[in-house]
């Protein structure tokens, strides 16, 4: 009896029971999961924690002395303004690349192209900086006085043109160079998965290539470049050294983006002003910290979403 | 043979007719044409005081027109609209190659005069002016990058396996979604979060070379989850199937079958990782500052790192200001050759330790 029972009884339990090591690898596994989640509560609770003695501060205490919403004000408006020059300058260049690598390279060195694209997201910030004073922002300084010459009625081109280049255009187009490789990234994936029988069904039809990529590739890949310019635009408002070195900043709110006097952004005035603040300084630096983790969780996650809603119906199916 | 015969005679009609034979232009003449308006780009340059750039701008804005109304004429519109988008998508990608390329020569150019053994081998304790090196600072962001990867890569993989190989529903998408947004946190604010956390435990003003690792950690977990998720989907299911047929236990066929069989594809994940943060100066710069000296204990106050070194060396030179402006460039001259050389490691690790297929 009981030998016959004692073969048929494990199979029936292994459904059930699990071995202790599957139980703890499991648990351990699951709880990383479970960790990362805490840590991006853990990274909004504490820089609230920390935020709080600024957010309830009297307002005659906040550097400045007139309150925290007119000390963050103009720093989100340059960090915006910095952010969207960016956008400006990378996006059409970022899908002209992203069509190059995949639609007109030749194919034996496209891949070879898209690998020195990606090396620009590679170089550190500090070196973009160090790039930017150095070479850029001299280079950038008749542009500037052009600028103002003949586009001088439009509120951004006021002038009077900087003479160091240390402007937030400049900051803008080395941004802009720093999201070029995401931008074009994301692009370059969407554009290379459009279907090959839209694409091979358009040139059947006689159409050129630019008319094929117009109709089969492009439509097929807006959202994708939509999100990809998000992710650009969430990196670009986060950047923190390369504007920390290159801008003069300090203004209050003004949208001149060529002159010497610009409103710094959140990131960069973090970084200059947080090695000396002492006191209710680094809360209100941390308040203007808790913005910027806010706004770009904002526009990371619509990003996220963009790309998550387009892979639902992409692909085979 | 008979329908050959009868059918060579009916395109030659045709040609003939209203159709016009030469609708392409021959295979070498955009390039003329292009090279063309450069030359009468440069030719207008030089009349308003030649510049380098103006040649350029004008060169090639001139050669894309000059193609486009030759092309016009010759081929039609939709012929030349296409001629049209492909030189503006190829100048795009010469545009990108400006900065990249004038980036490497300025940092080649300026860094390699303190390329030198003394750099590699001095700190800057008690250096004032002329001499000194990085070598407080090359350690310092060996030792925090080290101690980020060793917190990063645990959880990462952990939660990369728990994304694989157990995960369901909602929990399972929610990690997704927020890794992906994790991957988007300013450097700066993990700096700041790290900051907040190390004062609330221990008090004001607290700079220690660990809280450097916690912030890195913050932004490397995000980029180990998703890589090393990518790698463990491709695992085949057979080897999995054909584990458990065997009676091998979930946790021992991740350990024993799939994680080995991905090894060279974690190996290049995490190596990238790394790469991504060992230039982060942003965090390091509100958590573990700058010394002089050389501090080896990432728990006991402040250390140096090779680009807050660099920043600092840049934006805050004394007295003898182009010794400062040198070690600033070198500095940066090392970081991108340490940058680069991860990269090729990642690139070996995957050529070199990949499973074999057996074909």
């Amino acid at each position: 009896m009981t030998a016959t029972k004692a073969p048929i009884e494990p199979p029936s339990q292994q459904r059930t029971v699990r071995r202790p090591g599957d139980r703890l690898f499991s648990g351990a596994a699951k709880g990383s999961g479970i960790f990362i989640l805490l840590v991006l509560a853990g990274v909004a609770a504490f820089l609230i924690s920390e935020a709080l003695p600024a957010l309830t501060a009297p307002s005659e205490e906040i550097p400045g002395g007139e309150g925290l919403a007119s000390y963050v004000g103009p720093l989100i408006l340059g960090t915006l303004l910095g952010a969207v020059i960016a956008l400006l300058v990378a996006t059409p260049l970022a899908v002209g690349i992203a069509l190059y690598v995949t639609y007109y390279a030749p194919r034996r060195i496209a891949a070879g192209m898209g690998y020195v694209i990606d090396l620009l997201a590679a170089i550190p910030s500090v070196v973009y900086g160090f790039w930017g004073i150095a070479v850029l922002a001299p280079q950038l300084v008749p542009f500037h006085q052009w600028l103002t010459d003949t586009l001088g009625f439009l509120p951004f081109f006021a002038g009077p043109a900087s003479t160091s280049g240390r402007t937030m255009l400049t900051v803008g187009i080395v941004l802009g160079v720093m999201i070029l490789p995401i931008i074009s990234a994301i692009s370059r994936e969407v554009f290379s998965q459009a279907p090959a029988l839209h694409r091979e069904a358009a040139l059947a039809l006689g159409a050129t290539r630019w008319e094929m990529i117009r109709m089969a590739v492009l439509p097929y890949g807006k959202s994708g470049v939509i999100a990809g310019a998000m992710l650009g635009l969430g990196r670009a408002l986060g950047e923190t050294m390369a504007v920390a070195i290159i801008l003069s900043g300090g203004a209050g709110a003004t949208l001149n983006v060529i002159s010497n006097s610009n409103p710094s952004t959140i990131a960069s005035n973090i970084a200059l002003s947080f090695p000396e603040a002492t006191g209710l300084d680094v809360n209100t630096l941390i308040a203007s910290g808790l913005a910027l983790f806010l706004i770009t969780l904002v526009v990371n996650m619509l990003a996220r979403w963009i790309v998550n809603r387009r892979a639902d119906f992409s692909g085979a199916n | 043979m008979s329908i050959d015969t009868q059918s060579a005679p009916q395109p030659t009609r045709h040609a003939a007719g209203p159709v016009r034979t030469r609708r392409r232009l021959p295979r070498f003449a955009p390039l003329g044409v292009y090279l063309a308006g450069i030359a009468a780009g440069a030719a207008l340059s030089a009349l308003t005081g030649f510049s380098v750039v103006t040649t350029v701008v004008y060169g090639v804005v001139l050669g894309t027109l000059a193609v486009y109304v030759v092309s016009r004429s010759v081929e039609g519109q939709r012929k030349a609209t296409d001629r049209l988008v492909t030189s503006l998508v190829t100048t795009a990608f010469a545009i990108a190659m400006v900065p990249l390329v004038s980036l490497v020569y300025t940092v080649l150019d300026n860094g390699l005069p303190r390329f030198d053994a003394a750099f590699f081998t001095n700190s800057m304790y008690r250096v004032v002016g002329e001499g000194g090196g990085a070598y407080h600072a090359i350690l310092g962001t060996v030792i925090i990058t080290a101690l980020a990867t060793v917190i990063s890569v645990p959880i990462g993989l952990l939660t990369a396996i728990y994304l694989v190989e157990y995960g369901t529903g909602r929990l399972k998408r929610a990690i997704t979604f927020f890794v992906d947004v994790m991957t988007g946190i300013p450097s700066i604010v993990a700096g700041l979060f790290s900051f907040a956390l190390f004062t609330l435990v221990f008090g004001n003003s607290v700079r220690l070379g660990v809280m450097g690792a916690v912030a890195l950690s913050v932004l490397m977990i995000p980029v180990v989850v998703r890589s090393c998720e990518e790698v463990l989907k491709l695992v085949p299911n057979e080897l999995r199937e054909a584990s458990y047929a065997l009676g091998v236990p979930k946790w021992r066929t991740v350990v024993k079958v799939v994680l080995p069989t991905a090894v060279a594809g974690l190996g290049t994940g995490i190596t990238l990782a790394v790469a991504r943060v060992v230039g982060e100066t942003a965090p390091l710069l509100v958590t573990v500052g700058l010394i002089t000296g050389t501090n080896l204990n990432p728990f006991d106050g402040r250390m140096a790192t090779l680009p807050v070194f660099a920043y600092f060396q840049l934006t805050q030179p004394g007295t003898a200001t182009q010794a400062f402006l040198d070690r600033a460039w070198t500095a940066a001259l090392v970081l991108i050759i340490l940058v680069m050389v991860l990269n090729v490691v990642a690139r070996l690790i995957s050529r070199f330790f990949a499973p074999k297929t057996g074909r």
